[in-house]
């Protein structure tokens, strides 16, 4: 039988490494503005230490340094705090019960608003741009597209995206109800796809932090999908009031599917058109 | 109780391998347990409810935020990671695939050991790839107790052995004896009535 001896080094060295690790969110924010703290710490873990292992620092502290001192090499590696990870109409189903429950909803105003939060290289916001055209309604839209990230934000606005995964995006837009073709939405150009510059005509990209900023305008509807889960629930519960008071009466907010406002203190402040679709109606009175 | 979670990684292979294990629970098992299974990203809940009626203690697919808690199986959401934070809660993530695949072994088993240290059991069952062998390391370097399915009993033996060969295993067991290990660990601790 093999006995585990706890090493007293090792415990003692996790420790400290935490101990740097607030530290060095603590020096991002007095340096940059950028507030992390109240981020999943297990998550920003992972991408700090992935960034330590990468960048040939001894420890966290030497890098911390870098971070102060060095503008350059801090903004090169702010894209790592953000997860850009995404897709054209991902999560299928999601669209097809935008198209079933919302898009009647919306069809009522004359005008619309719609903030898309956290919108990262904009593969969701062009799905929903061609959503709407489809359903009628984008003539009378105004998308705004925000992030906190001008890197990735410049991305999201240049609308180029890698031919390699098209098949994948078709087969969602199917899959999502999508009533035409989805090559009519994009130009094919060497190894990259460019959408439609029709789709960029009324969206707004703009810069904008959940954490630090406040309410921009009154919506109709509020798209912020797998963001949350990046995020503490005070935090969590920062965002959703921030939700909250930029939607019209009867506004609806559109979350990702492991995301919910239900553990939130403001639950009771909307009504479930699709819980399972993490769709919610700001209530009335 | 000296062991606060149990964490497990299977692939190929594993819903046979964590039905034996799950069905052999007693119904007073009460070190949380964490199981990631490599699933395709389209799967429903079929495979939860699937667990939840064989297992004497509840099984239930993992929520972000959720308060990890004694007497339950958390299973991790597929298409998401599965991370622990140091507040023994669960946070999601759709970050990259780690090792080909999301949720990933490595992700839960490395977040576990960070939260849990030295109270920790971690398991990697049969599988067609090496995602846990670096989270198997950390949960021994940190003073956990470590198990690998019997190569010679899994379904697909290459991910047991990866972790046997990277020497940071404890022990090499059976499914069956993998659930009589469990159980004798679970009994004679606190029990806290419902």
């Amino acid at each position: 039988m093999v006995v585990s001896v706890i090493n007293d080094k090792q415990v003692n060295s996790i420790e400290n490494e935490d101990i740097e690790l607030q530290l060095l969110i603590e020096a991002i924010y007095l340096r940059y503005g950028y507030d992390f703290r109240k981020y999943s710490r297990a998550h920003i873990k992972r991408r700090v230490m992935h960034r330590l292992e990468i960048s040939g620092f001894k420890n966290l502290s030497e890098m911390q340094y870098e971070i102060i001192y060095n503008n350059k090499f801090f903004y090169d590696i702010l894209p790592d705090f953000s997860i850009n990870v995404t897709e054209m109409f991902r999560d299928p189903l999601f669209y097809l019960k935008i198209r079933e429950e919302v898009v009647p909803i919306l069809k009522t105003y004359p005008f619309i608003k719609i903030w898309h939060a956290g919108c990262s290289s904009g593969e969701e916001v062009y799905s929903m741009a061609i959503l709407l055209k489809e359903e009628g309604l984008y003539d009378n839209a105004q998308i705004y597209a925000t992030d906190f990230n001008d890197q990735i934000l410049r991305k999201a606005k240049e609308g180029i995206y890698p031919i390699a995964n098209i098949k994948e995006y078709t087969s969602n837009y199917q899959k999502a109800g999508g009533n035409s073709s989805f090559s009519d939405y994009y130009i094919s150009k060497y190894d990259s796809v460019i959408m439609e510059p029709s789709l960029r005509k009324n969206i707004v990209f703009a810069d904008h932090n959940l954490v630090t900023d406040g309410v921009f305008g009154e919506m109709n509807l509020i798209v912020c999908r797998n963001v949350l889960i990046y995020f503490t629930r005070e935090l969590q519960d920062r965002a959703i009031k921030l939700f909250l008071d930029s939607l019209c009466p009867g506004g609806l907010l559109a979350l990702g599917l492991k995301e919910s406002v239900r553990l939130s203190k403001l639950s009771h402040y909307f009504e479930g058109i699709a819980e399972r679709e993490r769709i919610y109606k700001k209530r009335l009175i | 109780m000296k062991y606060k979670a149990v964490v497990m990684g299977a692939s190929a292979g594993g819903i046979g391998a964590i039905s034996a294990i799950l069905s052999s629970l007693r119904k007073d098992f009460l070190i949380p347990m964490i199981i990631v299974q490599h699933i395709s990203n389209r799967s429903d809940n079929y495979i939860t409810e699937y667990f939840n009626k064989l297992c004497n203690i509840t099984v239930k697919e993992a929520d972000d935020k959720e308060e990890i808690r004694p007497g339950f199986v958390y299973l991790a959401p597929p298409n998401y990671h599965l991370l622990i934070e140091k507040s023994f809660t669960f946070s999601l993530s759709t970050e990259e695939k780690v090792n080909y695949a999301r949720p990933s072994i490595d992700v839960l088993f490395e977040t576990a050991a960070d939260a849990y240290r030295e109270k920790l059991i971690g398991v990697i069952l049969t599988g067609a790839n090496s995602d846990g062998s670096k989270g198997m390391k950390r949960i021994r370097d940190y003073g956990g107790i470590t198990i690998a399915q019997d190569p010679s009993t899994a379904e697909f033996a290459t991910m047991p052995v990866a972790t046997i060969k990277s020497g940071k295993v404890d022990y090499i067991l059976s499914v069956k004896e993998i659930g009589e290990f469990l159980n004798s660990i679970s009994v004679g601790g606190n029990y806290i009535e419902k």
